[in-house]
This record gives structure tokens, sequence and C-alpha cells, in this order.
């Protein structure tokens, strides 16, 4: 299991730099350019200045070489600073610096660093998405459960239904529907989530609350529908086995039976989809981000992709592509530990 | 010596065997029964087929132009809001009511949906034929499989939408360029969904093809000398076929829906061509004013995918043995 863990992890270097690698010369073909801004006035000279200034002017394999060095040398060395000098947890140790003010990752937008931008939009992201991952897995998990346990009851079938349509209605819609029922109609939640507000009593709470009901329940839906679907399949695969038998002839409870032995066979697939699925979060939901104004990572790709901020897009896309290849590994050697039967050997 | 007594012939009758009493049943037949006891599934077909021929035949029916510009009957609203409006703006010369500028909201449905289908049919085709060829192959030519399924890891790696947007924003000016802004948005939107949804695909035949080219019949037809290419059209396909129609039909519904997020973000057809995620977003800002222009478009695009997803459901059902006559 180590030395498997261990390739796997090794495997993952080179699939990486392969993917920034076309990533990057995928971009080099933008049409954008970001000088397109600056002002006519300005003379060339001063232009190609700026140009060198934004790390441009010099051949693709020399940015993409730089572009390696800031993000695997120059900002782990800015993280492990302000570890040492700013956070709690290891604030205790003599401060670092590692980092002496060499040109990290540039947006074109906002020419400050991307990792920063990054840092301040991970938490909107983080609690809309992730509220809503983890509320859909738990509306999920017992409708599979009884869906499955009573397979054919009229249960089940609307349970089919109601995934089908969460399969089926894209976000964009349900997103504008909520919209015109919940806020206009009715006039009980906010449209618009609002990310300066500060929770510091209870009224606020309840104001963050509702404000976060709709996008939660747009996202968990679908999400309910994928997992629940799952968890079904995962469950009737289980239920006609033959140790489910024997547990109910050595004269066990049907909860236990169900509950106790099934379940958590069950759940062993479903705990690497689960695995899987972790790096949407930090993808963002583009589109729900997009239809309630959550300034979230989906949000600032996209704004990023029509500003033609070239590093942003870049950084981001880099981003989920690690996340991805590393939840695939997580899932992977989840599925090796919780599972014996499997051997990777 | 006994004389041999001559059988009677009732005897001989008697032992003989009855013909069947229905005749043979194909293996079609099987899949088209079990397939019709699926109620949302034949519902769900029902509903794909209606929509398809009413996208295709509905210029003729419905003649108007959907760019044609009315400004004089702007704002008109469905004709069915006069049920409980009695003052509504109505008019029988536009049964779906006219937007913002005037055009009919009927033939901006069929037009959209037009490119919508259009859209989702090519791409799930496309991407259904990289997904068998590589499926095939890493399947059937052990040489190939390290590489090409390492190439399937690659991109199941790749995040998709965001990718996307920016091979959509990367790409839009050379194509509309070269193929006229309409034809280069087609061309670009369906390659783009073609060439990063085939991973399943090639996955789930490679897998059954892993498990079939060991079997008898397949060394038979080898030692027979049937080349590897008549080997697998002939032997290997036909026994992949369920699996690659269950995929097609998830597929179809991922491209209806990843063309509409497309136009819903603006990155879509041109602003002056109509598809339903693009009616879907035109309409968001002045939702409350005019619902139903949110809601026709967003119940098409709802409705084809849920049938879609239904018939995929039967389709999977029917085409599995294993899963028959439950």
């Amino acid at each position: 299991m180590l030395t498997f863990t261990i390739r796997r992890l090794i495997l993952a270097i080179p699939t990486l730099i392969l993917i920034s690698f076309v990533i990057f010369m995928l971009l080099q073909l933008a049409p954008g350019d970001p000088m397109a801004q600056v002002p006519l006035t300005v003379p060339p000279e001063v232009r190609e200045q700026m140009r060198q200034a934004l790390g441009l002017g010099e051949p693709p394999l020399v940015q993409y070489g730089k572009w390696l060095r800031q993000v695997f040398l120059l900002e782990p060395a800015v993280f492990i600073d302000w570890m040492t000098r700013d956070s709690l947890l290891l604030g205790w140790l003599p401060d670092t610096s590692l980092y002496n003010g060499e040109l990290r990752v540039i947006s074109w937008q906002t020419r400050s660093p991307v990792m920063e931008i990054v840092l301040q939009r991970i938490p909107q992201t983080l609690w809309v998405v992730g509220l809503a991952y983890v509320v859909g897995i738990l509306i999920a998990i017992p409708i599979g459960i009884y869906s499955a346990y009573r397979q054919y009851s009229v249960f089940d079938q609307a349970g089919t239904f109601v995934t089908m349509i969460g399969f089926s209605i894209p976000p964009f819609f349900t997103g504008p529907l909520l919209i015109v029922i919940f806020s206009v109609q009715l006039g009980w939640l906010p449209s618009i989530y609002d990310t300066t507000h500060v929770v510091n009593d209870w009224d606020s709470f309840v104001v963050q609350l509702s404000q976060m009901v709709m996008p939660v329940m747009v996202l968990a839906l679908q999400i309910t529908a994928q997992f629940s679907r799952y968890m079904r399949a995962s469950m009737l695969d289980n239920l006609g086995q033959d140790y489910v038998r024997t547990a109910r002839a050595k004269g066990l409870k049907e909860a236990v039976v169900v509950n106790v032995h099934v379940l958590r066979n069950s759940m062993i697939p479903v705990v690497t989809v689960i695995a899987l699925g972790v790096p949407a979060i930090f993808g963002g939901a583009i589109i729900t981000e997009n239809v309630f104004k959550v300034n979230g990572i989906g949000q600032l790709l996209i704004t990023a992709l029509f500003a033609n901020d070239l590093p942003m897009v870049m950084t981001l896309t880099f981003i989920f592509a690690t996340l991805i290849v590393l939840f695939n590994l997580i899932a992977d050697v989840l599925y090796g530990l919780l599972d014996p039967r499997i051997r990777y050997d | 010596m006994t004389e041999p007594v001559p059988a009677s012939p009732n005897a001989i009758a008697a032992l003989a065997d009855e013909g069947p009493e229905s005749p043979p049943r194909s293996q079609w037949q099987d899949v088209w029964e079990q397939f019709t006891r699926h109620k949302g599934a034949v519902m769900g077909a029902g509903f794909l087929i209606f929509v398809t021929l009413a996208v295709l035949v509905g210029p003729w029916i419905w003649p108007l132009d959907p760019q044609e510009l009315d400004i004089r009957n702007k704002d008109l609203r469905p004709i069915y809001s006069a049920l409980w409006n009695g003052t509504a703006n109505v008019s029988w010369a536009h049964p779906f009511g006219t937007d913002n500028l005037g055009r009919d909201q009927m033939a901006q449905m069929i037009s959209g949906g037009r490119a919508s289908l259009a859209v989702g049919w090519a791409a799930m085709l496309l991407s259904l034929i990289i997904g068998t060829a590589i499926g095939v192959a890493a399947g059937f030519f052990r040489r190939l499989d390290g590489v090409l399924m390492r190439l399937t890891d690659l991109f199941l790696s790749l995040p998709i939408l965001p990718l996307l947007l920016v091979a959509v924003t990367l790409f839009r000016q050379p194509l509309r360029a070269n193929f006229g802004p309409e034809g280069g948005m087609f061309i670009l939107i369906v390659t783009v969904i073609g060439i990063t949804s085939w991973m399943p695909t090639a996955r789930i035949v490679r897998g059954d093809i892993l498990a079939l080219k060991e079997r008898e019949f397949v060394l038979a037809a080898r030692s027979i000398g049937t080349t590897p290419w008549k080997i697998i059209l002939r032997h290997l396909l036909p026994n992949v076929l369920s699996p690659i129609m269950v995929s097609a039909t998830l597929g179809l519904a991922t491209a209806i829906i990843t063309e509409s997020s497309l136009s819903f973000l603006g990155v879509g057809f041109p602003s002056d061509y109509p598809t339903w995620g693009k009616m879907l977003a035109d309409a968001v800002p002045r939702m409350i004013d005019y619902p139903e222009r949110v809601m026709l478009p967003g119940i098409a695009i709802s409705l084809t995918v849920l049938s879609v997803n239904y018939l995929g459901d039967g389709l999977r059902d029917a085409l599995d043995p294993r899963l028959r006559g439950r």
C-alpha cells in the first residue's frame, strides 16, 4: 500500500508538469494583449518596458520555465514564511524569510500576486459549495439506503424521479427560478450573496443563513441526485449477497443487518466517489456562483478569462488539475484501505 | 425367430418433436419488449422524437423569421396568460409572445432548439466515435493500451468547464473568420465538447473489449484467419453496442447542458443567433416582468434532458440481459 502510494505520488509529478505545459502552450495562442488597455500616448519603448515587467517578451519556453519556478519555489517560500510568521499553528518557530522580494505570479488585472487573490476568494467558495456538498451527501445517503431497501416501492420511484430531475434541470434554470419564487414573489430570501456580511451576533447569523439557502440548495439538488444513485446501486449490489442472508439467519435485527453490515460494505465505493468529487468544491460552481453573485473561485476564473488575465487563468486551472490528480490518488488509496480484497501489488 | 413388429405410425408420431408453438424470438424483439415495459423510457423516447421533429419541420409550419424585428408588437405575453390575466397583452399572431425587440418567441424556440439539439447530437456522435476508437484500440492492441489509457487519465484530470471556456475564448476569432460566425461557433463548440467528453466511453469500451477478446468465439475467428480489423468490426463491436448506446444517451444529455451553460455564460453562439441557453440568459434580467421568457427555454432544456436520461435508463435495462425481466 505504501509503495503503491509513493509510486503514484512520483508518477503524479510528470503528469502535472505535462498538464501545466499543455495548458500554458494553449494559453500562448490567446489573441489578447495585456497592453491593450494602456493609452496610446504611452511611447512604444515604455510600453516595451511594461511588457518586460509583466514577464512578457521572452520565448514561450523561457516564460514557462519562469512560471514553473514561481509556482514551485517562490509561492511555497511565501507560504512557509507566512506560516512561521503569522499563523497560530507554527508562529512560535523563528521566521524563515525564504522569500526575498522576487517577482511572484502577477495577475494582469490587478497587478497583485495571483495567490493572494485566490486566498481571498477561497472562503466564499468553500462555504457555499462545500456546505452544499455536505448537505447533498447527508440527504443522498438515507435516500439511497431506503430506496434500495424498498426497491420499486413508491418511495423508490419518487426518489428516482427526483434524481432524474436533479440530473436534468441545469443550475442556470433552477437558480433564477428560486430567485423569482423566494426573493421576488415571497420576499423571504435575498437574491444576491453578500460576501462582505460579517457574522457577529444571532441576527447577522440568520441573515448569513438566509443568503446561503438558495445557492446551497441549487447545488445540493445536483449533488443529491448523483450520490443517491451511487448509494442505491451500491446498496442493491450488497443486499443480494450471501453474507446478508447469513446475518439474518443468525438472528440479527433487520436494522443491524441493513445499517451495519450492508451499509458499511456499500459505503466503500461511495466514499471513493465522494473523494473524487472534492476537487469540484474548490473549482467552485461557475454557473451557480454567477447566478447568485457569489465572488468565489468560479467567478474569479470567468472574470479572468473575459479580461484575458492569462497568469490567473493558468494558475487557477493548474490548481484545479493538481486537486483532481491528488484526489484521484486519494480515492484509489482509500479504496485499497477500505476494501481488503483490493490489492495494488 | 420372431418377425420384427412394424412400429405403429402413431407411436412414431408421438416420439417426434412438436414444433415450437411460437416463432423464435430474436434478441432485438426481447430488447424491444423490455424497453416498452419501462414507461419513463417510452415517454422519454416519444418526447425526444417529438422535439426533434418539431425543430426539424417547425420552420415550415411556423414560417416566421426568428430574427425579424417587429417593434410595434414588442413584449407580448404568451397566449395562455390571458387565462388568468384578462388585460394581458396577447395576440394570436404570436402564441408564445414576443421579446423586448418584438422577435417572435415561438420561432425563436424552434430555431433555438435546432441549434441546441444539433450541437447535442453532433457532439455526442463525435465523442462516441473518439471514445469507441480509443477504447477498442486500447483493449484490442496490447501495445497501445498503456499509452492510450495514460492519455485517458490525462484528459480525465483536466478541469473540463474551465478548459472549455479557455478554448472557446481562444479559438473563437480564427474559426469565425474561416467559417462564418454561426458555422465557426458550431464547429468550435461541437469539437470542444466532443474532445473533452469521450473518456468514460473509452474506459467502458476498453474494459468490455479486454474481457471479450479472450472468449472462444474470438479465438475461433482468429483461427480461421480473420484479420484483426474484421474481428473488431464483425465480432467485437456488436458485442459492445449496448454500453456504447447507453453512454451515447448520457453524452447527448451532457452535451445539451454544456452547450446551454456556455451560451448562458455568454461564450456560445453569436448574440443574434438564438439557442435555448442564450434565450434563458437574455431573459434573466427581466425575469420578474416576463417570467415566461425564462420558463419556456428552461422547461424545454430540462424536459429534453430529462427525456434523454429516462431513455438511457430504459436502454440500460433493456440491453443488459442480466437486468431484464425484473
